[in-house]
């Protein structure tokens, strides 16, 4: 009955209810479609992170994780490469040789990570056969081996397709070796700085350049179903191979997920600061309500209703009406969020390079949990109870004689 | 048998030095089935009188018991279930929750006091129907007029059948057609159930339908006089 009456209640000032609805879910709807839209971000720079430099395992010997040394490597790879790909969670697996070098063209020079990949099995490791620009990926030449670099490379050394390229670095035996490439293909990736510094050739030519054993690599990368399985793979193989040392994505990158995790604090402190200033309105308008009501109450206090009774009316009105707000934000803002999960939310007209260069997708794809959507209720539910709290305090201070006098 | 005993009651307010002594100590005896009127003038203490025997105000001195129970004695969360039990209250005016239809105002109390279904259903339908509202059973308070409101109050009073109702200035807003109504309706009420009325007035018709009719002025009876 009470509650029936509190639900009345918030629908008897029409026009003052749907202020503080609409004040309420526009809040909700703001902090909801942020949020689902930071997520989208994060989640895309992981995701892409993972798609295209880190996959989700990652194993060297410990010596190349203290050293990116060309000698640090380790041999057997085929076998662990047949164990791996037998586990059920396991998408790919690629074996690589990465070699710090100078490149140059006719023009100028820099440094980059020559990276020796099998093609076909690293295609389904990572996306850059997808970020191809131009030209193949790695496909055998009539004249010289192929090379496949980052287009912000390719812009620097002033080259493109076919264009000569000259590769100096040090072998296993530390003696300085010069080997010409020629551009396969020009690859594109959301990062800028990675695509100004990768380069991929063969694993077969960059072996034997260097002169290292045949099934040699510096680095296995892992790709597996689920970024939430990497956790049992990897303890899986540290106690399968002691000798090697094991990292999860995260490892690689960390401050990855320190960034999807303090943008979750992040925003749910910002929905905070809107329930907050909401919340001062809410108490505003319940206060009203009680002055309002001074006889109503009295008289519901004189027939028997008890101060536990009138606490929760007014309570529960109040959580009634800012839920109600909440309710309609949420499905603002998810419906939003969903409509932008599908088609993207295009940044590109405004700030296409910014993005770009601190690795972020110009297109986002928002991202809403239900546990954004359950947080976000509780959150309006306890908003609704504690802006309750002075005016029902106000309403149990009514001495039910003095409310109920009608003076003539 | 006597249900309500008043002995020697003060209330006193202090108003800014002034002091006002809008109860100046007052015996009274009620019996069971009385069915009576208290006059006088405006500002005379009518509605502090009530107020007192209603317990929703604390006397300056003196003592009020219903049933042998002192008011006086029980902590405050009690007395709302004493008053919520015991007495039926019909005030001049705000007397139903605007958000409630005829039916759930006067099935509100035995919510609260958690009568089934069953119960409050036969209940709320014989006293509408006594008040002579059974076909306004579910309209709004908005939708009646003021006499039916104040139709409606006393069956809210009577719901769950008090020792007694009080009611001050039941008909101060009503034309004389709804007060003859009104006061035919409670009066009938108090023949067929037997509740004790006790009513304050300053309407000489009302005055003229009760059966005991006690007159204070200045805080203090005056005349207490009984008919038939
Ligand atoms: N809260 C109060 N404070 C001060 N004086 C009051 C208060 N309530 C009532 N009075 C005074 O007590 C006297 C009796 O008032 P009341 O019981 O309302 O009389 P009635 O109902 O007969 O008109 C009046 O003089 C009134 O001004
Ligand atoms: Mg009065």
């Amino acid at each position: 009955m009470i509650w029936s009456v509190s639900w009345r209640n918030v629908w008897r000032n029409k026009m003052r209810s749907g202020v503080v609805i609409t004040a309420v879910s526009l809040g909700v709807f703001a902090g909801v479609f942020a949020m689902a839209f930071m997520q989208g971000m994060a989640k895309q720079r992981v995701d892409s992170a993972i798609k295209t430099e880190t996959s989700h395992i990652q194993i060297h010997t410990p010596e190349y994780v203290n050293v990116n040394d060309i000698e640090n490597y380790f041999t057997n790879t085929e076998e662990l490469f047949e164990n791996i790909a037998a586990d059920p969670s396991t998408v790919a697996v690629s074996k690589r040789v990465i070699v710090s070098s100078i490149i140059s063209s006719a023009e100028k020079g820099g440094g980059v990570r020559l990276i020796g990949i099998e093609p076909e099995r690293e295609s389904e490791v990572t996306n850059i056969k997808e970020r191809l620009i131009e030209g193949n990926y790695l496909e055998p030449l009539k004249r010289g081996l192929p090379a496949v670099i980052g287009n912000k490379l390719a812009e620097k050394l002033d080259v493109r397709l076919g264009s000569k390229l000259v590769v100096g670095l040090l072998d296993v035996n530390s003696q300085p070796i010069y080997h010409q490439f020629r551009v396969s293909g020009i690859f594109k990736t959301a990062s800028a700085p990675y695509d100004e510094t990768t380069v991929f050739v063969n694993y077969s030519d960059l072996t034997s350049i260097t002169k290292m054993p045949k099934d040699a690599a510096h680095e296995m990368a892992v790709l597996l179903s689920d970024n939430e399985l990497s956790g049992l793979m990897a303890s899986e193989l540290k106690q399968g191979f002691p000798n090697l040392n094991i990292m999860e994505w995260f490892d690689v990158l960390p401050e990855l997920k320190y960034m999807t995790e303090s943008m979750d604090v992040y925003m749910y402190i910002f929905i905070l600061i809107i329930l907050l200033a909401l919340g001062f309105g809410i108490v505003n308008t319940m206060l009203m309500v009680v002055l309002e009501r001074v006889k109503e109450l009295g008289m519901l206090m004189a027939v028997g209703m008890n101060k536990r009774r009138v606490f929760s009316m007014i309570m529960l009105e109040t959580v009634f009406l800012s839920l109600t707000g909440g309710v309609l934000g949420l499905v603002l803002g998810t419906g939003f969020s969903e409509f932008f999960e599908t088609h993207g939310l295009d940044l590109s007209g405004l700030y296409k390079e910014g993005l770009e260069a601190m690795g972020y997708d110009t297109i986002v794809y928002t991202n809403i949990l239900p546990e954004m959507i359950i947080t976000v209720t509780l959150m309006v539910i306890m908003t609704g109870i504690i802006a309750s709290i002075y005016p029902a305090r106000k309403a149990l201070k009514l001495n039910p004689a003095e409310a109920i006098r009608t003076d003539n | 048998m006597k249900i309500i005993e008043i002995k020697n009651l003060y209330k006193i307010y202090n108003e800014t030095e002034v002091e006002v002594k809008a109860v100046n100590g007052i015996d009274l005896n009620f019996e069971k089935g009385e069915f009576a009127a208290i006059v006088g003038p405006s500002g005379s203490g009518k509605t502090t009188l009530l107020n007192l025997l209603g317990g929703l105000d604390a006397p300056t001195s003196g003592d009020i018991s219903v049933d042998g129970t002192s008011l006086g004695k029980l902590k405050s969360s009690k007395l709302i279930d004493f008053r919520m039990n015991n007495i039926g209250f019909v005030f001049q005016a705000y007397n139903l929750i605007p958000v409630l239809t005829a039916k759930e105002n006067v099935e509100f109390i035995m919510h609260l006091q958690g009568k089934s279904k069953k119960e409050r259903d036969a209940r709320t339908k014989e006293l509408l129907t006594a008040v002579g509202l059974e076909d306004r059973i579910n309209s709004r308070p908005t939708k009646l007029s003021g006499g039916q409101q104040q139709r409606v109050a006393v069956a809210r009073a009577l719901a769950s059948k008090p020792k007694f109702v009080l009611a001050d200035e039941p008909t101060a807003n009503l034309d004389s057609k709804s007060t003859e109504n009104l006061l035919d309706i409670m009066e009938r009420l108090n023949k067929e159930e037997g509740t004790t009325f006790i009513f304050s007035t300053h309407d000489q018709r009302v005055v003229n339908k009760a059966r005991r009719v006690i007159t204070i002025e200045d805080g203090k009876i005056i005349s207490d006089e009984k008919k038939n």
